[in-house]
């Protein structure tokens, strides 16, 4: 063993792409699965739960507005800075998973090839569930998926990296923005996701990620009047259907937890279209002129 | 020569479509199993017709128990229902259309006697819905696995659903339509107002051959829908209504495995711009806001005409106004017929009362007033700014708001400053101005250079407090099936 | 230049050159061609019953301009069209008498005399109708050839090769020619020729040109084109109508021609009428039917109302 220190990370939230403190000025204590201490992570506030939506929703109109092709190419970007810090997430998963390093691994490998699969949907999604409707009458009339809004994620609170990327990527691949409630008990490679994301071009506030008590800061994001939709999959019985019932305030798009049993599985496009409006547009096409026929 | 000049010249002799089509009994009970039949408690309500007030049948009022007793036979048939080869449900499908379509004359006029609503509509409009919607979805029930969720998706079980009084029948084969085509069985509940037009598809269903239980119509007020939604045996919810009652079914539904699907309220806007076409926007305007006495959830209520266009635009519409023709819904002429309720002619009339008291300039054309029934004149509001309650509060009356704009910018700001966002209508001539306009407007039905068009294969839907879920078109398989 | 000053009014400044006129008419608001036609459709379907009918039947009857424009036309053929202008029902006395007869100029006076005294017009055709393609000083001879035998009214064509190549100052000031030759004694119809203009746009840019140039009427058609009135085309310019006598206080009539056959067509159109350009329109002096078999059918359905039995082909003249 080496006689030098380690440096060790001050971990921080990320939000509307810099990485504040807690406005509470409070963290709580990280630790392993063998309850060694790992991190003091911040302990966001209510306060921080309404500065990330602020963010988010700043961050929508350009996100949203962006090309799909655009998305796509920082999707991927995204996968390639993870890549390239693989290690890091590896051990990071390791402890806070309790895994093996060969697990571990896994765990961050499928979670980069989870950026890869979304980055390739962003311009397809729209051909897959859009298209034109073949109207009884002279209207050209087309469907098209367009993103809800803001979206708060709970992040799955066992699989702290695959299960959080599995959660974020298909909300914000489509031109959403998020606010994502990272584990409570495993906050870390949430927390240092956000470093990956904001050297990958993605705008600062599409993602915005908090550390803390799931039930405290989802609490006010359920309730929030410009939350569109809420992501339960990191709140038990309980809590998901108390934030059921405060969503409905606004009605917010709720997509309820489900049991998930292996997060490496390929995903289906079910998380990208929970969080995706229609929208239906009506045009006259009419005759070329007055004379009878159209054609 | 010289003809002798009327003091109208032109005044159309009345033109009544004949009531004796269709033979309403006294008394109806709950549609339950396939049969006929009264609610456990004996209760009873009457539905009266909104034009003249008279009554027009007793009509059962079902409890919890009754509601129990329709969702256990939906369930006794969803085994069976759910079973049946695609083929054979779309056939049942297909029979049911059919029958409409051969009833449809009676059925308009049973409408436009129980909703008030002009036989113009009914006939032009309702019914040839009615029967397509349930045409096309016939039509799904053999292709499930070819809509994109899946090679074989699942029925959910059994839909509680929750309909409103603006478009009764239509509202229903919104329902009940999609819901058999994916092998789900039904427990529906019509609105109080206007339960009759329900009750007469139980006996369309029975001219089908239709299975018992498969259909169940339960009448009553909320507090049947209110049992209906919360039963636990139901699988999926679906309502059409107001927002207010949307949120409490959200509510209800919480932390259940309950599918729902919410069809909320509305404060359309309908963006003019300098460069419409001006007489088809005038007609899109009236369309958009008189067609059913704006009772529609995606009514066109709030006009948003660019500043320079605005008196010319108003000009026109007065005159427009002018010509429409209210009264005897049944007359085949008459434009705006009779509100449903005494009750939502207080509401509209109240919120028309308090648009003059936050000082905004009101207008209606000269217009005769039946002394019997519940009308009320169609009406413009000036001056509105969108600080007014008229500008934000749904009023689901033939009452429109004017606002104006100067840029698009500030166009498409206005139509989406509201909770709701359900429809928007866009009138230029300018083809990429209304692709960029209609991209950016957060609603989920988007009329340009026309309004009001429905059509089933076509997504209905809202963003934001305007519901969720689609109904119409391969979408609205999705709110019935397992995925 | 156009040859005479333009009618006096709030509009008269447009026709100061070909720019100006184009930008004017292109200034005017666009036709979605859709929403047009479903307004037609949907005054169709209004319901005209008993008394309305009866007077929608004997107001239509007053409308039509009985026309004969064959080349097989003679003198007799006009005296019997003549005759039965001003006694559409012999059976029945009280039926009105057409607005007008529309013949070729050189029947003019063949039908001035067949319908004197009777308050019938005489119509006719002009300017080398049914194309238009004669050289103006053709034209102008034509309309001052049917005027001085007597006709009270010309139908003259615009020039469509003209308009669709976008010379609208030549097409106004051909129109404001004619307006000249007919003199104060005779009213000027303008044809369009719709179906050859063929949008809706160009319908109602055509509109505004007449009546800027000093039509007394704007008509669809010559009867001569496979697409002639339909409600969507007369609706549009009855629109026109209504808009330009708003801005400039000028009335001018409509008459749709060609394709109007039966009662139940002539009424939808007196709904068109009705409900778009208003009831001050309600009169022969400002719209018109171009049409001949239609009286036949107004007269059968005026019998029906009065008697109560369905008529037959037998119980109406021949043409």
């Amino acid at each position: 063993m080496s006689d030098r220190l380690n440096v060790l990370k001050t971990y921080k939230l990320y939000v509307g792409g810099k990485f504040p403190r807690s406005e509470s000025g409070r963290v709580y204590e990280v630790t392993d699965s063998k309850n060694r201490w790992l991190a003091n992570a911040p302990l966001s506030s209510r306060k921080d739960a309404r500065d990330a939506v602020v963010a988010a929703r700043k961050a929508f109109g350009g996100w949203s507005g962006a090309t799909a092709y655009n998305r796509g190419q920082i999707l991927y970007r995204v996968a390639e800075m993870l890549e390239g810090r693989r290690d890091q997430y590896v051990r990071e998963v390791a402890e806070a998973e309790g895994l093996s390093k060969s697990k571990a691994a896994e765990q961050v490998d499928a979670a980069i090839d989870r950026w890869v699969w979304y980055a390739g949907w962003t311009d397809k999604i729209a051909q897959v569930v859009g298209g034109g409707n073949p109207v009884a009458g002279p209207y050209f009339n087309l469907s098209s998926p367009e993103p809800t809004g803001v979206v708060a994620v709970l992040a799955p609170q066992e699989s702290s990296f695959l299960g959080l990327v599995s959660v974020v990527a298909p909300v914000i691949a489509t031109g959403n923005t998020a606010v994502v409630v990272a584990s409570e008990e495993s906050p870390l490679p949430a927390l240092s996701l956000g470093e990956v994301l904001a050297t990958s071009d993605l705008p600062g506030g599409v993602v915005n990620i908090l550390s803390g008590r799931t039930a405290e800061i989802a609490a006010p994001l359920a309730a929030h009047q410009d939350v569109n939709a809420i992501d339960l999959a990191g709140a038990d019985e309980a809590l998901a259907r108390e934030l059921e019932i405060a969503a409905a305030d606004n009605l917010k798009r709720v997509l309820r937890p489900q049991p998930v049993d292996d997060w490496s599985a390929t995903p289906g496009t079910d998380r990208m279209t929970a969080f995706l409006e229609t929208k239906t547009v009506w045009h006259p096409t009419g005759s070329l002129g007055a004379s009878g026929s159209a054609y | 020569m010289t003809m002798e000049k009327r003091s109208s010249a032109f005044e159309y002799a009345p033109a009544p479509e004949s009531r004796s089509i269709v033979d309403i009994a006294p008394s109806y009970g709950l549609f339950i199993d396939g049969e006929f039949t009264e609610a456990a408690d004996g209760k009873v309500f009457k539905t009266v017709s909104p034009s003249t007030e008279e009554v027009l049948s007793e009509v059962a009022e079902a409890g919890e128990a009754d509601v129990d007793r329709a969702v256990k036979a939906a369930r006794r048939a969803f085994e069976k229902w759910s079973a049946l080869p695609g083929a054979e449900r779309a056939k049942y499908l297909f029979r049911i259309a059919r029958i409409i379509q051969e009833r449809s004359r009676e059925l308009a006029v049973l409408e436009t006697l129980d909703n008030g609503k002009p036989i113009r509509e009914t006939r032009d409009a309702d019914l040839p819905l009615v029967a397509a919607h349930f045409f096309y979805y016939a039509g799904w029930a053999d292709k499930l696995g070819h809509a994109g969720f899946g090679a074989d998706p699942r029925p959910l079980g059994v839909a509680g659903q929750v309909i409103p009084w603006n478009f009764p029948l239509l509202m229903l084969a919104w329902k009940i339509a999609p819901a058999l085509a994916t092998g789900n069985t039904v427990v529906l509940k019509p609105a109080e107002t206007t339960p009759l037009s329900a009750l007469f598809f139980a006996d369309v269903c029975r001219q089908a051959g239709l299975p018992g239980g498969v259909v169940n119509i339960v009448t009553g007020d909320g507090r049947a829908g209110a049992a209906l939604v919360a039963h636990p045996d139901v699988n999926k919810v679906a309502f059409t209504g107001s927002t207010a009652v949307g949120k409490e079914i959200a509510r209800t539904v919480a932390g259940t495995r309950k599918k729902l699907t919410l069809e909320l309220g509305g404060k359309g806007a309908n963006i003019v711009f300098d460069d419409a076409p001006i007489d088809q926007a005038v007609e899109g305007i009236v369309n958009g806001i008189f067609f059913n006495q704006g009772q529609v959830c995606c009514a066109g209520s709030r006009l948003l005409v660019q500043e320079s266009v605005q008196d010319e635009l108003l000009d026109a519409l007065k005159r427009r106004l002018s010509t429409l023709r209210l009264g005897d819904p049944l007359d085949k002429n008459t434009d705006i017929g009779a509100i449903n309720s005494a009750e939502q002619l207080a509401r509209i009339t109240a919120l028309a009362d308090q648009g003059e008291a936050e000082g905004a300039e009101r207008w209606s054309p000269a217009c005769e007033i039946p002394s019997a029934g519940y009308w009320f004149a169609p009406t413009l509001f000036t001056n509105v700014t969108q600080a007014h309650t008229i500008a934000r509060d749904e009023i689901f009356g033939p009452v429109l708001s004017v606002l104006t704009f100067r840029t698009p910018d500030e166009a498409v700001a206005k139509a989406n400053n509201t909770p709701y966002g359900l429809s928007a209508g866009v009138w230029t001539e300018k083809g990429s101005r209304i692709l960029a306009v209609a991209n950016r407007l957060r609603a989920g039905v988007i009329w340009s250079n026309t309004f009001n068009k429905f059509d089933p294969t076509s997504p209905f839907g809202g963003y934001k407090e305007s519901g969720f879920g689609r109904e119409g078109g391969r979408h609205g398989l999705e709110a019935y099936l397992d995925v | 230049m156009p040859t005479t000053a333009p009618p006096a009014h709030a509009l008269s400044d447009v026709t100061a050159s070909d720019g100006t006129l184009r930008r004017f008419l292109h200034g005017l608001p666009g036709v979605d061609a859709v929403g047009l036609e479903a307004r037609a459709a949907s005054l169709g379907t209004r319901s005209i019953k008993t008394t309305a009918k009866a007077y929608a039947i004997d107001l239509a009857i007053s409308m039509v301009d009985l026309t004969t424009l064959e080349g097989a036309d003679t003198p007799g053929k006009v005296r019997a069209l003549g005759a039965k202008a001003v006694r559409p029902d012999p059976t029945d006395r009280t039926a009105p008498a057409t607005a007008a007869v529309c013949v070729y100029p050189d029947m003019v006076a063949t039908a001035r005399e067949a319908v004197a005294g009777s308050g019938v017009k005489v119509a006719s055709v002009a300017t080398a109708f049914p194309a238009g393609r004669a050289p103006i000083a053709v034209k102008l001879a034509d309309v001052r050839e049917a005027v001085s035998a007597g006709a009270d009214e010309i139908d003259m064509v615009i020039d469509r090769g003209a308009f669709l190549a976008g010379n609208y100052l030549k097409v106004y000031e051909e129109i404001v020619a004619v307006k000249e030759a007919c003199g104060t004694s005779a009213r000027l119809k303008v044809i369009f020729e719709t179906g050859e203009l063929s949008t809706y746009d160009n319908i109602r840019r055509a509109s505004w040109l007449g009546m800027l140039a000093g039509a007394d009427f704007i008509k669809t058609s010559t009867g001569k084109v496979a697409v002639n009135a339909t409600p969507a085309n007369t609706l549009l310019m009855l629109e026109a109508v209504r808009d330009f006598r708003a801005q400039t206080g000028v009335q001018v009539g409509v008459k749709p021609a060609g394709g109007i056959r039966t009662s139940k067509d002539a009424i939808k159109f007196l709904v068109l009428v009705n409900e778009t350009a208003g009831e001050d329109w309600l009169d022969n002096h400002w719209f018109r039917f171009g049409a001949s078999s239609l009286l036949n059918d107004l007269l059968m359905q005026r019998q029906k109302l009065a008697t109560g039995r369905y008529s037959g082909p037998d119980y109406v003249t021949v043409d």
